[in-house]
């Protein structure tokens, strides 16, 4: 059963400036998948998903989401198509609460979570919905961050780096998350320097270098690759 | 007669009444400046020129069409408001981004034009705007006489500055303004149309200042340069409350109008330089206003 991606991203070169970062990345995401996106620091991971996003506008390419080009698109329609983004700094805004931060992101579909079932997937946001966004501790910054575009109905969410210096135990309440999400159908396109916290989640690796795919494997292997990635990640 | 200090006390609450006037034409100027400020990054200079346009089309519309003064709150806004948007749309938007001091330029530029053509139209002599009847006349207070357009455009800017700040704080329009103004670029890709929030907060800002142009008409005469005269200190206002900050500029506006009138009673030589001497001090003590996030 090899359906027809439902993010496709072919040939994408991105520049910062005149700087230029992604060199032809192709990536699929098929309908309910997780897939990993690897590589060490400045690798592109996080330009990858800018460019996608089309916060970084700078970019030629292809890419589609259920066969509609998103390149043409101007920002705020790209999350009306479909894509929910959860960027590596959070972006929590201190001048709304944590309720108010929650339901910013406008719903662009009816598939989405409650308000309700979000709050009982994360207990702690409800004891603290009163609260100064920033207030809140770095892991439950991230979890706001991620029930953010839960509540949205996007078909695929873009996460970056989501257990980048949290404590273990987090980082755990965070897989539990992830995994959860997977239950539910959801499509998710992460970048994790954590792979064994990737491990839990992912169908498939894909390894980034210098602003190019160098690999992709199902989510399998990576035990039998972990020479292979070491070096590749150099940790 | 009672005194106060050595002040005859009928003379101190007038000074205070006065004082609360400006005040509340400060507070809602330097409110509009702020929230521009805020999510445009703009100095919005023309700020003053939409003030008088305002006062303006509230007297045309009663010259030439017999337009009366309460549907002239309603309708000399949603003009200037619409100019405003135009504005936004035509020149203004194309400046985002790049050196905030090409945005001051073109609406300093926009408000000189304004002001030359209003002066050329109309001369620089004030007009007089008659205050409905409905709020002439005046009550004896027992300390003091009021004239009862003085106490309404307290009421009314007190209204409007605590109704523009429930709809930033309060409602879901004010959720994407506030966020916005953090991180406009997120925002967006969350899927808020914030070019149109742009437009928007822009009109309404202005729609703003031509309200208070309206209910400064019967007040102050109506003249081309009535808001240049205004928009400096208002600028000041701005600055002490802290650049950005809403309820900063809606506070300091207050207060530093009655401080000036106060001024104006016992050192009636500082009067017209008692805002900026604040702002000075302020500035070098808490260079981000006192109301403002220190960055
Ligand atoms: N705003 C920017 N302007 C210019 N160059 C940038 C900018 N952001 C990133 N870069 C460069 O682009 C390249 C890719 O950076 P990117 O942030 O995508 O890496 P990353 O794989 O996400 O790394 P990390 O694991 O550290 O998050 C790096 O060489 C980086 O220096
Ligand atoms: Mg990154």
């Amino acid at each position: 059963m090899s359906s027809a991606p439902l993010l496709e991203v072919r040939g994408l070169n991105a520049w910062y400036g005149e700087s230029h970062v992604l060199h032809g990345v192709d990536l699929d995401i098929r309908e309910g998948e997780t897939v990993t996106l690897l590589g060490r620091n400045g690798a592109g991971k996080t330009t990858t998903l800018r460019a996608i996003m089309g916060i970084l506008r700078r970019r030629e390419g292809v890419i589609r989401l259920r066969g509609k080009n998103l390149l043409s698109l101007p920002l705020h329609k790209v999350a009306q198509a479909g894509l929910g983004y959860v960027p590596e700094e959070r972006g929590i805004f201190a001048s709304l609460n944590v309720s108010e931060n929650l339901t910013l992101p406008p719903t662009v579909s009816d598939s989405g979570m409650s308000v309700e079932e979000i709050y009982t997937l994360f207990p702690n946001l409800y004891e603290r919905r009163s609260s100064q966004g920033t207030k809140l501790s770095g892991g439950e910054q991230q979890m706001l961050a991620i029930a953010r575009v839960l509540r949205t109905g996007a078909k695929v969410i873009l996460l970056d780096e989501p257990t980048e210096g949290l404590a273990p135990v987090i980082v755990q309440r965070i897989g539990d998350v992830l995994v959860e999400l997977k239950k539910r159908g959801m499509t998710i396109l992460l970048v994790e320097q954590n792979f064994r916290f990737a491990k839990k989640v992912a169908d498939r690796f894909y390894l980034m270098e210098d602003g190019r795919m160098v690999n992709s494997f199902p989510g399998h292997e990576l035990d039998a690759r972990m020479d292979e990635l070491h070096e590749v990640l150099g940790v | 007669m009672s005194t106060i200090f050595g002040i005859p006390t009928p003379a101190l609450y007038g000074q205070i009444l006065i004082g609360l006037i400006n005040g509340s034409f400060y507070a809602m100027l330097s409110l509009g400046l702020a929230v521009i400020f805020g999510l445009l990054r703009v100095i919005n200079f023309a700020h003053g020129a939409q003030y008088m346009l305002g006062a303006f089309a509230a007297y045309l519309l009663l010259n030439w069409l017999g337009i009366n003064y309460w549907l002239a709150l309603v309708l000399a806004p949603l003009v200037v408001g619409v100019i405003a948007v135009v504005i936004e749309r035509t020149m203004l938007s194309r400046l985002y981004g790049i050196d905030p001091l090409y945005g001051l330029l073109l609406t300093f530029g926009l408000a000189l034009i304004l002001e030359g053509a209003f002066r050329y139209w109309f001369g620089a002599a004030g007009q007089p705007y008659a205050a409905p009847s409905q709020l002439s006349g005046g009550v004896n207070l027992g300390f003091m006489y009021l004239p009862i357009y003085r106490g309404w455009v307290v009421i009314a800017s007190l209204v409007i500055c605590i109704g523009t700040w429930l709809l930033i704080e309060k409602t879901r329009l004010g959720a994407y303004l506030r966020a916005a103004t953090e991180n406009a670029t997120l925002v967006q890709a969350f899927g808020v149309n914030v070019p149109l929030l742009l437009t928007l907060t822009y009109g309404l800002g202005a729609a703003l200042a031509a309200l208070a142009g309206v209910l400064a008409a019967p007040i102050y005469q109506v003249s081309p340069l009535m808001g240049s005269n205004l928009i400096i200190i208002v600028f000041a206002v701005v600055v002490v409350g802290g650049m950005g900050s809403i309820l900063g500029a809606i506070v300091t506006g207050y207060v530093l109008g009655v401080l000036e009138g106060l001024t104006k009673v016992f050192y009636p030589e500082a009067s017209s330089i008692v805002i900026f001497v604040v702002m000075a001090i302020v500035l070098l003590v808490r260079p981000a206003g006192l109301f403002g996030r220190e960055e």
